[in-house]
């Protein structure tokens, strides 16, 4: 007997019913299922290869797209075993004692990484560490097959030295551990560890040790790639990822269409024209643009009529993307949020309950316009300096995949007409800046209704898991009870070359949300 | 990916005006598009590209260059593909045995060469005469000398040049290839299959020979893509833009493993038998036969590791039901979205939208309802699922008329003239199978009764036509 179908009241999602009453889905149905058994991804590389910049870029994006992923850094766990870098004579290869401590981190790494992906709900788990010998990579191997987990290797491959000396600048010198180190010391120390895993490396073999083996190797920076033996959707989306994103210094501006004569109304969706402000936003966006003097700026508008009227200003050529349009508000198009609330009160109350879920009926939702946004962050990503004339929702998703915003905040991020934020890429994230264009406008933006922040929605979470950003809040500590043994064993360790403190440094840090200085500006008209 | 219109700038701000037919806002001048911009391209890249295989014969380019070229057209990248063994068997009218192929046969040598440039000749009128944006020039291409031909008249025209190259040395899989495709290629017409499986081969080693593969030092600054044993790996050198990432994407992504792909509609819904189009509705009860009837169906089909996709629509969902496997829903696959005109009869909309149902008659595929989609929104809109096809094996999509027809013009190749005319009636199943360089297909009728759903380009497709002649085309409906 088929069963009956009830359609959930948050997502619109039509799900067969017990008694009547809708059974909870698993999951998120954004989509299908397309990643079934977890999958860890496994970094390979000398230091300095841009090994944790991929993971945390990736591990962005996957989250982004609804896929819970996190990375586990095992120079991270070292550093919680090992307080104080001394040298790189820790590194040496004849180091037993060191050896063994490193030994013993990678094997807590993976205890966490299983954790996640079997009792935390994870789905990819980045495992970001050099991963240079076939011994650690036989180990791992057998540790997927254990657990049956996806194993995908990442190898970055790269020779030039330019190249090297940028990354150990742009990362390595003000990272924990050369802490109280000039640059230069820190970067001798740091090529001197580079050359102790030299000797050991055991490059990816296609031929013949690795052609069984799913991974892609990222030669020069992207320049060339060599995939072998992709074995499922999530792997072939991460190779088409990695093959879209470069390096190149840029920045992408984001904004906002003009104000229109439905924001002064306070109604949502409809496809108004600009108000005499909006039009006045135009025409300072224009003089701000051409003050930026950017080479070769793309700039992307969606296909209402706002945003086209806003990029008509800038006297440059634009292109139309109907995936920029804003999100659909379904039967509550053309409606003020009064409207809402009286002719749909239940909506109204439910959108409140869970804003990223929340599906309009007959329209869409954030975790809707994620999918829709995604070929855009895709090129978004091919692209150099790029201007991003967009709308409310949409910028939201799209700020929210720069600055590895979570599902929760997404829906609540501060996107107020008439600013533009400028986001240029720096060491492992991303830098905003906020610029006001200074013509007034009404403000859009709904907070977070107070009940709510209080307590969680009352339509429970499903059994579904909410996409986590990396890191999470309330990180575990990486276990090292096994190490405080090792640790014993070791001889005093010589005078520092530099003392660490506590881990707080670009791309290190450990509490959530994004890297140090880039929170979202708070002001709002 | 996306087709996002390019719109080229002037002075001040002008005025915008929306193209009553795709609903896009344009600039205008006196109330007048702006002539300039109405030239509507996909922008994806700045310069035609080039595609050139490699590959020895029998290593699947002509495979390799029909289904790209599908792929790009369906996407809305205009493609079209040059085999310069076509060139060759209109040049030479009887191909008489793999001598011809031999290095030293001055003869051989010189029509080939002919051949190859006559191709190129036509590759640069498609580009910059007719409005193509890729050619994908399908031969061996298997020396470098050639391959340099092919770059210099690529600089002098301005385009781009990305090469495929498909390396196989497994001999089943290239004894599958010939008896796949070259046993039937008019070169064997008068051969038994041995004898012509013998030629193939000796016309194979004429090339062997003389093969330079793409060299990673050598052909370092060329942008290709290798392709090792039927995608068993990967070698990508240098992609420069977009178009150039997603064909690597979809190259990535296609396989050779025989499957079956079934398409077919939800059940009649209860709106369906009123003449409404869109909406939510469940299914009426004989949409619930067919349900059930389709159970059955694809029990006796026999199927190893089905996969089931619906939309997030109740019919399809219901329909899915009602087979009893797990199935997953993809918005992505939801029908097409009549805007304004949602849940209406057609005789409404001539009714309340007489202007526009004209204009969806003239020009079906790029018609948008006003606050709805077009056919081409909806392409773009699947692509997502079409490449998730590709790399599935044995499927059943339960979808949508407008979502159907957008499906199967991708797998059989339909013009954007046709696609928004192709029959997917109710109740009734197709079945694609891969076969050669294209796709089997056949219909399978369930046997359960429904309205016909499909409506016709009327004659008249004037505003000023009477309700009667647009009308006419109508199919019954309670």
């Amino acid at each position: 007997m088929p069963r009956q179908l009830t359609q959930n009241r948050i997502q619109k999602i039509w799900i067969p019913s017990k008694d009547d009453k809708p059974a909870t889905p698993r999951r998120p149905i954004g989509g299908p299922n397309l990643a079934n058994p977890p999958t860890v991804i496994v970094m390979v590389g000398l230091p300095a290869r841009g090994k944790t910049y991929i993971s945390k870029k990736l591990t962005r994006y996957l989250n982004w797209i609804g896929m819970p992923t996190k990375v586990f850094n095992v120079g991270e766990y070292r550093r919680e075993a090992v307080k104080n870098y001394s040298s790189y004579d820790f590194f040496k290869a004849d180091n037993e004692h060191a050896v063994k401590i490193r030994q013993q981190c990678a094997l807590a790494a993976l205890r966490d990484v299983k954790c996640y992906l079997t009792e935390e709900g994870g789905q990819v788990a980045v495992f970001d560490a050099t991963n240079t010998t076939r011994t650690r990579r036989d180990m791992i191997l057998n540790f997927g097959r254990e657990n049956r987990f996806e194993i995908f290797f990442i190898e970055s491959v790269c020779d030039d030295p330019s190249v090297i000396a940028t990354n150990i600048m742009e990362v390595k010198v003000s990272c924990p551990d050369y802490q109280d180190c000039n640059k230069t010391d820190a970067m001798e120390d740091f090529q001197k560890r580079i050359e102790c895993y030299r000797a050991l490396y055991q490059p990816l073999d296609p031929d013949q040790y690795d052609r069984n083996m799913s991974f892609i190797k990222v030669i020069d920076v992207g320049r060339r790639f060599l995939v072998n033996r992709i074995q499922d959707h999530i792997q072939s989306k991460i190779v088409y990822y990695l093959m879209n994103i470069h390096v190149q210094p840029r920045a992408i501006y984001l904004c906002r269409h003009g104000e229109t004569l439905y924001n002064l109304q306070g109604r949502l969706g409809g496809d108004s024209g600009l108000s005499p402000r909006g039009k006045k936003f135009s025409e300072s966006l224009s003089r701000f643009v051409e003050k930026q003097n950017l080479t070769g700026l793309k700039v992307w508008t969606s296909q209402m009529r706002s945003s086209i009227q806003t990029a008509e200003s800038l006297g440059v050529p634009y292109e139309q993307w109907k995936a920029l349009n804003e999100i659909d508000a379904g039967v509550c198009e053309d409606m003020t949020y009064d409207e809402v609330r009286e002719n749909y009160p239940e909506e109204f109350a439910l959108r409140d309950q869970d804003k990223y879920y929340y599906r309009y009926p007959a329209g869409e939702s954030y975790q809707d316009l994620v999918q829709r946004v995604e070929p855009v962050i895709m090129e978004l990503e091919r692209q150099e300096n790029v201007l991003v004339v967009c709308h409310q929702a949409v910028m939201r998703c799209l700020l929210a995949y720069f600055l590895d915003k979570s599902a929760e905040e997404m829906p609540y991020l501060k996107c107020p007409l008439h600013a533009v934020l400028k986001l240029t890429p720096v060491a492992y994230g991303c830098k905003v800046e906020s610029i006001s264009l200074n013509v007034e406008a009404v403000n859009t933006h709904r907070e977070r209704p107070e009940e709510m922040k209080k307590c969680p929605g009352i339509l429970s979470r499903r059994n579904s898991v909410t996409p986590l950003t990396s890191p999470e809040p309330n990180i575990k500590k990486p276990r090292m009870e096994d190490l405080e043994n090792a640790f014993q064993e070791m001889p005093s360790s010589p005078p520092s070359l530099c003392t660490s403190s506590h881990l707080n440094v670009a791309g290190q840090n450990l509490k959530r949300k994004t890297s140090n200085s880039h929170e979202i500006p708070q002001h709002c008209q | 990916m996306t087709s996002h219109d390019c719109v080229i700038m002037d002075t001040a701000p002008r005025e915008l005006t929306q193209n009553p037919l795709k609903k896009i806002w344009m600039p205008c001048r006196n109330g007048l598009p702006d002539t300039r911009i109405s030239q509507r391209r996909v922008c994806m890249t700045n310069c035609p590209t080039l595609i050139v295989t490699v590959g020895l014969p029998a290593r699947g380019k002509t495979y390799i260059s029909k289904k790209l070229t599908r792929y790009l057209n369906w996407i809305g990248v205009p493609t079209k593909e040059f085999n310069v063994g076509q060139y060759r068997r209109e040049c030479v009218k009887i191909y008489k045995s793999f001598e011809f192929f031999h290095p030293e046969n001055e003869e051989g040598l010189k029509i080939r060469r002919q051949c190859a440039l006559t191709a190129l000749n036509d590759v640069r009128q498609y580009l910059r005469v007719d409005g193509g944006q890729v050619a994908v020039f399908d031969a061996t291409n298997t020396t470098r000398e050639r391959r340099g031909t092919i770059t210099r008249f690529a600089d002098q025209n301005g385009f781009k040049v990305f090469f495929v190259e498909s390396v196989c040395e497994d001999p089943a899989v290239i004894a599958e290839n010939i008896v796949q495709v070259k046993l039937g290629s008019p070169d064997y017409i008068d051969c038994n299959s041995e004898e012509a499986i013998d030629d193939f081969m000796k016309r194979i080693k004429c090339y062997e020979n003389s093969y330079q593969p793409l060299d990673e030092v050598l052909d370092r600054d060329l942008s290709y893509i290798k392709i090792i044993d039927v995608g068993r790996r990967y070698l990508v050198n240098r992609v420069q833009d977009h178009i150039q990432s997603r064909i690597v994407y979809y190259l990535m992504n296609i396989h050779i493993t025989p499957r079956a792909i079934y398409l077919c509609r939800h059940g009649e819904s209860d709106l369906n038998v009123k003449g409404r189009i869109g909406g939510d509705s469940g299914l009426s009860s004989r949409g619930k036969e067919f349900a059930k009837c389709l159970g059955k169906f694809i029990q006796g089909q026999n199927i190893t590791d089905l996969k089931v996709w619906t939309s997030q629509m109740k019919r399809t969902i219901q329909t899915a039901e009602a087979i009893s496997v797990p199935y997953e829903q993809w918005k992505a696959l939801n029908e097409i979205d009549a805007g304004v005109c949602e849940e209406m009869m057609y005789e409404e909309i001539q009714g309340h939208f007489p202007l526009e149902f004209a204009l969806r008659d003239q020009d079906k595929y790029r018609y948008r309802y006003p606050k709805g989609e077009s056919y081409e929104d909806l392409v773009q809109r699947l692509e997502p699922v079409i490449m998730e096809l590709e790399r599935q094996e044995n499927i059943l999509v339960i979808c949508h008329q407008a979502v159907m027809r957008c499906l199967l013009a991708y797998f059989l190749d339909k013009s954007a003239e046709e696609l928004p005319y192709l029959k997917c009636p109710l109740h009734t199943v197709l079945k694609l199978t891969p076969v050669a360089y294209g796709c089997k297909v056949e219909s399978v009728c369930l046997n359960v009764e429904a309205v016909n759903t499909h409506r016709d380009k009327p004659e008249n497709v004037d505003p000023s036509r009477m309700p009667e002649e647009a009308l006419l085309t109508v199919p019954a409906h309670q």
